[in-house]
């Protein structure tokens, strides 16, 4: 194997799978991961949890929170990681950590409990991250359509929503593509412009 | 067969850990900022003894031998990211390990990468 320093890593991608309790996170995350999904955990305080530490260092008390995620490789030259984030609410800002920084974000709605969404789709819309929305098919779900979910969540027009299914490959696989074009969109330039509006 | 609130809480709640023996209790790496996408590659084979080099030390960059992101790492090993962090700030400082030079910072208005990333995933 070659230890050289010419040695050239892949470039890492995130993206963020994002939605309520039970959306589907994981299973889109394993349904599309090229690896068995891997679990990372990381230990958090008192502090960043935002609780108030009145009683001293005895108190300070820390919390794991897990993370799901798989791995895409593209052609060795680009990897991108999916991350599905934890669904609760007071763990958001753990999302800052694999949000800032990322492509772009699929929240996955599950029609059932819509309301569960408006979270993520809060957050995607503050931090200016494109995100699409995969509408999750459950069995027994009211079948919306497209255009009410758009409405009830209260998406500008131009936020794509897709119906998907989390356990089918090839579904993701479409959501995924949807996601890339519509950031692609809305983010990118050409390699000329990207010079000069470094070199200005 | 545990409901999905046991589940829950054991995953996304769980206990008190306190900082492992492995880090030596150091919770910031010695060296390097790790992301955790930063992908890491060891430099050589896994080294036969080392002082101050732990069996995780050693996992690591057995496990680097092909590129792994820093996630990747801590999930293979079923280790928090924070001890990994530590570990390859170890690693890094002994030079068993490199990092993505330059830092991995991906422009996001890069035509060229979308391009690619759609390529790659229609071909999927
Ligand atoms: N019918 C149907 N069931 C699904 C779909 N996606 C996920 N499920 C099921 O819904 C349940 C929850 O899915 P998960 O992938 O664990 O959801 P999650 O968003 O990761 O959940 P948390 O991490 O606990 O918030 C599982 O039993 C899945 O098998 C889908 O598209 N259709
Ligand atoms: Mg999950």
């Amino acid at each position: 194997m070659d230890y050289g320093r010419s040695r050239k890593l892949p470039t890492a991608i995130k993206i963020v799978i994002a939605g309520g309790f039970g959306a589907g996170k994981t299973t889109l995350v394993g349904a599309v991961s090229e690896t068995k999904p891997l679990r990372t955990e990381e230990i958090l305080t008192d502090q960043g949890l935002g609780v108030d530490d009145v009683s001293g260092v005895e108190a300070k008390r820390t919390t794991t929170v897990a993370m799901d995620f798989g791995r895409i490789t593209i052609k060795d030259e680009f990897v991108l990681y999916l991350f599905g984030t934890p669904g609760q609410e007071r763990f958001w800002f753990m999302w800052d950590e694999v949000a800032i920084g990322s492509l772009g974000a699929v929240v996955l709605a599950d029609t059932r409990r819509l309301a569960d969404c408006f979270p993520s789709v809060d957050y995607f819309e503050r931090h200016g991250i494109p995100f699409v929305v995969g509408v999750n098919c459950f069995e027994g779900a009211t079948q919306y359509a497209l255009d009410e979910v758009q409405l009830a969540l209260n998406l500008g027009p131009n936020v794509p929503v897709t119906l998907c299914d989390a356990r089918d490959r090839d579904s993701c696989k479409a959501v995924l593509i949807t996601l890339v074009q519509h950031a692609m969109k809305i983010r990118a330039v050409t390699a000329d412009t990207l010079v000069e509006s470094r070199t200005s | 067969m545990t409901t999905d609130d046991e589940r829950w809480l054991d995953e996304h709640a769980g206990p008190v850990v306190r900082p492992y023996v492995m880090t030596s209790g150091r919770a910031q790496p010695v060296r390097g900022k790790f992301d955790l996408i930063s992908v890491v590659v060891a430099t050589g084979p896994v080294p036969i003894a080392e002082i101050g080099m732990g069996p995780e030390h050693l996992a690591i960059v057995r496990l680097c031998q092909e590129p792994l992101s820093v996630a990747e790492i801590a999930g293979y090993l079923d280790l928090p990211t924070g001890t990994v962090r530590v570990l390859l700030g170890d690693l890094l400082d002994k030079g068993f390990v490199m990092m993505q030079e330059p830092e991995p910072e991906i422009d996001m208005r890069d035509l060229r990468m979308y391009e690619a990333v759609l390529d790659g995933l229609r071909a999927l």
